[in-house]
């Protein structure tokens, strides 16, 4: 195995695109050790992305957007209290992942590129319409979260093709985000089922809306069918009926000692409307 | 295979070792540098009886490249005593009797460190939330958490 650590995007995707046999970025190292350490991918050429300018920076634009570098880990975004205030879904869905000492490595490019459909930030990424630069041998390009994993384990991005940034909208006013999973422990395992819900209010209407679900399906989904049914609601039984059966409707999960399709699919719906009903309660400002 | 030299830092020590790209950090503080602190329990993450900080951020040195260590800053349990003086989680650990075999018990303790200099007064969820990486298949945890909160104690009131 070669190891590199560029100091540029460039640089990075040029050795990706020169390389021979299993090429992977190191983030956090907590998906590719891990993989590494039991035999099941040993790369050829390991591209180490911390040491790039500005790979670790947390940046607030000018318009309330943020910037966030592919190299944050979970840890520094927990830390961060404005972008926190912003989005605590996404903040809490990232710090979820596993213990502190994993906290300390993990990013969110990380969680996005490893492409499990289990991964616990990316429903909220999608949810709050996360948008990321693509560094690739041809320049730079653009796309949505929910466009880089494409099957469990697999994503969009071609040959010397790297995340470089993380985009995450202004949050703006009259707006809340949140993320439930249901494990059968509280710490240290993985999603069997994750909901995130993202929304904007007029008075007590909901005027848009985002609802992604993980692990019920190959990859993770933007569910738009979900979002409609709460458009234009001030969340309201029927709303939050119509929310649940739209977000069954779209799974379509696997059967695994974790959980049954029955199960995974019910839980979905339930998890998608507690979801909503707390980022409507953040989007008031009633809850933090 | 190529070795690769790696300077760094640790517990404020320089030191330089050649590893093979491939080994853990883990790997590096135990068999190059014979730092025998660290344990390894399960190789993955999982079990935090590896625990060191990287750069002050408390990491499972069991998933980083001992590569990764060049110019950084490693903190191990080796560095938490003060020569013969034990650290008042050092002291705390045998007075409440929190361990038994010891093999968590580095592991903990570093973790715990990191912890108490962030937040010295700590909640015991927050206590147990921190340490739920850290795994004990001995003490039942009862005493390693009234440890910490009881170093927690004393060492704000010695300031
Ligand atoms: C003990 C433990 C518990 C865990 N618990 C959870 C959990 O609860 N929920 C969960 O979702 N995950 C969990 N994970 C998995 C893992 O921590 C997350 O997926 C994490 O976000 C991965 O981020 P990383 O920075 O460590 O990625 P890395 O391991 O560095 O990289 C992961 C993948 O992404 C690719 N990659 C990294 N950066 C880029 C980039 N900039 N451009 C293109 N590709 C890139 C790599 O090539 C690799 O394939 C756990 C892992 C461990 C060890
Ligand atoms: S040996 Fe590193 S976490 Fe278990
Ligand atoms: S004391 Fe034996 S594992 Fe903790």
């Amino acid at each position: 195995m070669e190891y590199h650590s560029p100091a540029s995007f460039d640089e990075a995707s040029a050795l990706a695109a020169q390389a021979q046999g299993v090429t992977r970025f190191l983030a956090g190292g907590t998906d590719v050790l891990v993989q590494l350490r039991s035999d099941l991918v040993t790369p050829d050429t390991l591209i180490d992305v911390k040491r790039i300018a500005g790979a670790r920076d947390i940046t607030r634009n000018a318009d309330g957007s943020w910037t966030l570098g592919v190299a944050v880990s979970g840890a520094e975004m927990r830390e961060h209290a404005e972008l926190g205030r912003d989005w605590p879904g996404l903040v809490e869905a990232m710090d979820l992942i596993g213990s502190t000492q994993v906290q300390g490595r993990a990013t969110l490019a990380g969680n996005l590129c490893n492409a499990s459909p289990a991964a616990d930030s990316v429903p909220a990424m999608v949810a709050a319409g996360v948008r990321v630069t693509i560094t690739g041998p041809d320049g730079t390009r653009q796309a949505a979260a929910e466009e880089i994993p494409t099957a469990p384990g697999k994503t969009s991005l071609g040959k010397g093709e790297l995340v470089s940034a993380l985009h995450v909208p202004a949050r703006g006013d009259r707006g809340g985000d949140a993320y439930l999973r249901f494990i059968p422990r509280t710490e240290m395992d993985i999603a069997v089922v994750g909901a995130a819900v993202n929304l904007r209010l007029d008075g007590e209407t909901v005027t848009e809306a985002w609802v992604s679900l993980g692990a019920v399906a190959p990859t993770v989904l933007l569910v738009e069918d979900a979002a409609a049914a709460i458009i234009g609601t001030t969340l309201d039984d029927a709303a939050l009926a119509a929310l649940d059966s739209a977000a069954r409707a779209a799974c379509s999960p696997i059967d695994d000692k974790r959980g049954t399709v029955d199960f995974r699919t019910e839980v979905a719906g339930v998890l998608a409307r507690r979801a909503a009903r707390f980022a409507y309660a953040r989007a008031k400002g009633d809850a933090k | 295979m190529s070795r690769v030299h790696v300077t760094t830092t640790v517990n404020g020590d320089e030191t330089e070792f050649l590893c093979d790209p491939r080994e853990t950090l883990l790997d590096c503080l135990r068999d190059r540098l014979n730092l025998t602190g660290a344990k390894e329990g399960c190789g993955t993450g999982d079990c935090g009886a590896c625990s060191v900080t990287l750069d002050g951020r408390l990491v499972c040195s069991c998933l980083v490249l001992g590569v990764e260590a060049e110019g950084r800053e490693i903190g191990t349990i080796e560095g938490v005593a003060q020569g013969d003086e034990l650290h008042p989680l050092q002291r705390k650990f045998i007075e409440h009797a929190a361990l038994q075999c010891g093999i968590c018990t580095p592991g903990i303790l570093v973790a715990a460190k990191a912890l108490l200099e962030k937040s010295p007064d700590p909640t015991e969820e927050e206590v147990r939330y921190w340490l739920a990486g850290n795994l004990c298949r001995c003490t039942g945890y009862d005493k390693i958490i009234r440890a910490v909160m009881d170093t927690a104690a004393e060492m704000r009131e010695a300031v």
